[in-house]
């Protein structure tokens, strides 16, 4: 390599303001991107929360992985870390954990929930604060007296746990049943929500 | 088609994508470009039909808009008595201020091969899909645009 070769090999430029470029640039698309999301702290751990134009899309715990690229190929590819939009989810989760709400008011976005999934989650939305139903009584107000462990399917694949509270739905015996999060995350939960319940 | 999160394009090249359009039209621009060029590509993510060279797809978007970056100042007349930008400008992230501002002046093509031979480091076969050309012709623009930059040093 020669002398030129060498110098322009040497551009320099260890510093540059990528960084603040790439934050300009998210706050000028971010306002209309397909998908937005950030991570939040809560008692849970780390959260994942995900809204469309249209409301609140997707709600993720830790421990599930491959949140976003799923949404990317499922949804739409156009996603940025746009907290703006999420910022009205973070407070009312904010006042849920520290059992000053029981109603979440966001705008949801029901794009990945369709058909049988859709009438459990429907139902399963209506649910009170501190209260539980069972997988049996959740299948026959979806239309399916019968399908309680369809019904048990249906809300372990609800992508927008807390929100929409399948954490509220239990075994007819009195079991806990299942939890996509993890059954310490549900129990977290459900006493969170009757100690709050009990000051009221 | 399986595309990642475009804010992962733009946590994993944002500082190439800089530094070449920094190399490529002075750091006055390379702000406005760098915004021009993610915002077109956001727009053209979703149908984008091969996902296999996405750094070399964004390095084209800058590479156009480097282009049109060069076009619109042609386009504006300076006043009177002052230097075009590309000779006077003080960069501080640039170590060779006046080497730099020749490459800036360099014809679109091979302003854009040399500043990806050399400062992004990329093989000739991807300078030509970024530029739009064979390797051959990859090659043959690097080194006419290393003769142009001897012949303006010595003359």
């Amino acid at each position: 390599m020669n002398d030129l070769e060498t110098t322009l090999s040497d551009f320099g430029a260890a510093e540059l303001p990528a960084a603040a470029a790439a934050r300009r640039f998210i706050e000028a698309a971010g306002e209309s991107v397909d998908i937005a999301y950030r991570v939040l702290d809560s008692p849970l751990g780390r959260l994942m929360v995900v809204a469309t134009p249209r409301g609140l899309l997707r709600v993720g715990f830790d421990n599930e992985q491959g949140v976003l690229d799923d949404l990317a190929e499922r949804v739409s590819p156009r996603i940025l870390e746009y907290p703006a939009r999420l910022e009205g989810i973070r407070r009312e989760l904010d006042e849920y954990f520290s059992g000053r709400r029981e109603h979440f008011e966001q705008t949801l976005d029901w794009a990945l929930i369709a058909g049988f999934r859709r009438r459990v989650l429907a139902v399963t939305a209506e649910i009170p604060f501190g209260a539980v139903s069972t997988y049996q009584e959740i299948a026959r107000q979806a239309g399916q007296p019968r399908g309680a462990r369809a019904a048990g399917q249906a809300l372990g694949g609800n992508p927008l746990p807390i929100v929409i509270p399948c954490h509220r739905v239990v075994r007819s015996g009195g079991g806990l049943g299942g939890y996509a999060g993890g059954l310490d995350r549900k129990e977290y939960l459900l006493r969170l929500e009757r100690a709050a319940s009990r000051i009221d | 088609m399986k595309l990642p999160p475009f804010q992962s394009l733009l946590d994993v090249h944002r500082h190439e994508i800089y530094r070449f359009l920094l190399a490529s039209v002075g750091s006055n621009d390379a702000e406005d470009c760098f915004q021009e060029t993610f915002m077109a590509a956001l727009g053209a993510y979703p149908d984008l039909q091969d996902s296999s060279n996405l750094r070399g797809w964004l390095f084209t978007i800058a590479h156009r808009k480097a282009i049109d970056c060069h076009r619109r100042r042609r386009g504006i007349p300076l006043p009177v008595g002052e230097l075009p930008e590309t000779e006077g400008r003080e960069d501080p992230h640039v170590a060779d201020q006046a080497l730099w501002g020749r490459v800036s002046a360099l014809p679109p093509k091979q302003r854009s091969a040399v500043v990806l031979r050399y400062v992004e480091d990329l093989t000739y076969r991807r300078i030509g899909e970024v530029i739009g050309c064979s390797e051959a012709a990859a090659r043959q623009n690097v080194r006419a645009g290393l003769r142009r930059l001897r012949e303006d040093i010595n003359s």
